[in-house]
């Protein structure tokens, strides 16, 4: 199951920052973020409750970098 | 500039402002020790507050090594050590540096969304006649709706009254407009120019080309590159790499000048400070922003000048691949031929005449659903009557038999005619041969081709100077007329007489003749070569325009039918990943000396500076060169 969401964030190093912290989210298979198209696309684990996913998602990105948002 | 760049600005101004304002009282009036230190504050703080903010915030976080750490200590660590006009100035050239980075960006990111700005906005739907400007998403389909001259087509569909012609070059890059008349299909994102027209629709908004393309363009840049995906890896261990190394400059040198006995007396703090400026110097260098953000900047970039000119690259990895493809192996029909058979002559044997020869033929193969039969029947001129054809057969593989007007006649191959024991007077190599008997008695050939592109052969000359090694050909067509057809257009090699299904085992043995680094691209129509086109590493549909299955199955679509955009998209490829090269060498390059002298004492903050975001304003307007097309 792939999903793509809005997000904004300022700088290159930041969005690799995202990346990471998305990818390591329980429940994501893979990440990607793409900086110039401020998108994050996420393949979730099979059976995995996707809204729950993303908030937590959310908040380790937003741990790595206080300055991006991801619209859920 | 968007609310956020234009804050950033003003604090920026104001905090020069105040800059100027601080370094002006302190060179005019002699002041107690205590008052440079307050007179730059209030401009550190307006210009860093949000730094510093959020390399807390990091630390909190436990992600201690991000830039505004760098940032954070390096202004805190020139402020502590008295040098208050570079605390504040490295501050100031950093959000500097930032803004710049965050327009240039933004721009490019527009300039590119513009260049695809082929999303309709509305469509007119017919309701009792009268046009309604509906949202194009909700339309259903089978609707009528009503395009106006001047008015994008907002979903693809059939046209059911009128004619017009068409700017396709939003999508081909092709500048030359294209008819259409009441019964065709038409291709949303197309501009209609000159007549209104009514289109019924055939698909759905979501399904519709111009959904498809502009979901392909917005995902491809999620594809990272190999360039990319090693920035990732080098920024992981660069950052803590270089806060190692950062606070060994400070530690290690005076402590070992200490234990060595080589620091005179009462000196230590003097001499540690000037490792700590070294060491606070190399921090500001460090920052591997230019790396980072120039690279995907230039791929996508790249991608967006490629899709201006008609090309779709599915992802970065597929551009910077398409720049090192060593053997480029065409399907011959519809890539560099029309695909579209015409008979090209008529050799008819003794006693029969040329009319009477393409008679013969186009009747007994008028029941035949092969394309040959629709050659010969747009040759004979007319529509061939049914009624003087009886027993129409195929022999798969071989031709057909018939009696035409109470005669037998065969049409097809020469191993047609051997195994029914008619002797062939001459054999014909060019194209497709279709022998002829008409009562046990040879009647002569008719030779068809197909057609070649115009282009093709300057695309091939096009490709070998780019530096492709091998172009091959792949065909079902016979080993003389493929041979032929390959030594017209200048391809290397030709593997002919091939299946569909041979054409896979063809790729995969060329597959293993790669040298190492080399790419292998196959260019095929997207019709039945799907399975060609995932083996190879890079698929390439051409001529895709609407065609869904070739626009999934492919890495690499090229909008319009000229096999010369091929060279073109290697080109862009090249330049991007020039680019790419060009940014990565010079920023590891320029920040590997900075370091080095930064380390020695000779680069001070001001060349620090430098080293950090001169570089970045640098490599991204490097990285928007490729944007332009030459």
């Amino acid at each position: 199951m792939k999903k793509t969401y809005r997000i904004e964030v300022d700088c290159a190093a930041c969005a690799l920052k995202m990346e990471q912290a998305v990818k390591s989210t329980q429940g994501v298979k893979d990440a990607t973020v793409g900086f110039m198209t401020q998108k994050l696309c996420v393949e979730f684990l099979e059976g995995a409750d996707e809204a729950q996913v993303m908030r937590q998602a959310r908040k380790n990105c937003k741990k790595v970098e206080s300055d991006c948002e991801i619209y859920l | 500039m968007t609310g956020k760049q234009k804050r950033i600005l003003w604090r920026i101004v104001l905090s020069a402002v105040l800059t100027a304002a601080a370094a002006a009282a302190c060179a005019l009036w002699t002041l107690p020790t205590w008052a440079p230190a307050l007179a730059y504050l209030p401009a550190d703080l307006l210009i860093g507050y949000d730094i510093l903010l959020k390399a807390g915030k990091g630390i909190g976080n436990g992600q201690v090594f991000d830039e505004n750490f760098l940032m954070a200590v390096a202004t805190l660590g020139a402020l502590g050590l008295g040098d208050f006009l570079e605390g504040v100035a490295v501050m100031l050239f950093y959000q500097i540096g930032e803004l710049f980075q965050s327009v240039a960006v933004g721009k490019s990111r527009r300039n590119i969304a513009a260049l695809m700005d082929i999303r309709p906005d509305y469509a007119n739907v017919l309701v009792d006649g009268k046009p309604r400007r509906v949202d194009p998403e909700q339309v259903a389909v089978g609707t009528e709706i009503l395009v106006n001259p001047g008015e994008k087509i907002p979903i693809d569909g059939v046209i059911t009254d009128g004619a017009t012609t068409l700017n396709t070059s939003a999508l081909t890059g092709e500048s030359v407009p294209r008819q259409a008349v009441c019964g065709d299909g038409v291709i949303s994102g197309c501009i209609n120019l000159t007549g209104a027209i009514r289109v019924r629709t055939t698909k759905e908004f979501g399904e519709s080309t111009v959904s498809k393309i502009l979901e392909l363009v917005e995902n491809s840049s999620m594809k990272k590159s190999r360039s990319e995906n090693f920035i990732t890896k080098f920024a992981r261990y660069y950052t803590p790499a270089v806060c190692a190394g950062a606070l060994a400059l400070a530690v290690l040198p005076p402590l070992g000048k200490l234990v060595l006995g080589l620091v005179p007396s009462g000196q230590l703090w003097t001499v540690w400070q000037t490792w700590i400026v070294r060491a606070l110097t190399f921090l500001v260098i460090s920052c591997p922003c230019a790396l980072v953000i120039s690279v995907p900047l230039s791929f996508f970039g790249g991608i967006g000048c490629a899709s201006k000119n008609g090309i779709l690259v599915k992802g970065s990895n597929y551009l910077e691949a398409l720049a090192s493809a060593g053997i480029v192996v065409f399907d011959k029909t519809g890539t560099l031929t029309r695909g579209v058979f015409q008979v090209t002559g008529l050799y008819p044997a003794e006693g029969f005449t040329r009319e009477k020869l393409l008679e013969q033929a186009a009747l007994a193969e008028s029941a035949s659903g092969h394309p040959i039969s629709q050659s010969l029947k747009e040759a004979y001129g007319k529509e061939p009557e049914p009624d003087r054809v009886e027993h129409m057969e195929e022999v798969a593989g071989h031709g057909v038999k018939a009696v035409v007007d109470g005669a037998p006649v065969l049409a097809g191959n020469l191993r047609l005619m051997q195994a029914e024991g008619i002797p062939v007077a001459q054999r014909y190599d060019q194209g497709t041969a279709v022998y002829v008997a008409v009562n046990g008695q040879y009647a002569g050939c008719i030779t068809i081709s197909d057609v070649v592109k115009p282009t093709a052969k300057e695309a091939l000359a096009a490709l070998k100077k780019s530096g492709v090694r091998r172009t091959v050909m792949l065909t079902g067509d016979a080993k003389a007329a493929a041979r032929q057809a390959a030594d017209r257009l200048g391809m290397d090699e030709v593997r002919s007489e091939l299946l569909p299904a041979d054409k896979v085992a063809e790729v995969e043995r060329l597959l293993e003749q790669k040298k190492p680094g080399e790419k292998l691209v196959f260019v095929g129509d997207g019709i039945n070569d799907a399975p060609v086109l995932s083996r190879a590493d890079i698929g390439v549909a051409m001529g895709a325009l609407g065609s869904d299955a070739a626009i999934e199955a492919a890495d690499v679509v090229l909008m319009d039918d000229d096999p010369a955009k091929l060279a073109l998209a290697m080109s862009i490829a090249r330049r991007t990943l020039k680019i790419v090269r060009q940014n990565i060498v010079f920023a590891l390059a320029v920040k590997l000396v900075c370091l080095i002298l930064g380390a020695v004492g000779i680069a001070n903050m001001w060349v620090a500076i430098f080293a950090d975001v001169g570089v970045m304003v640098l490599a991204v307007l490097n990285a928007t060169r490729a944007l332009k097309n030459k």
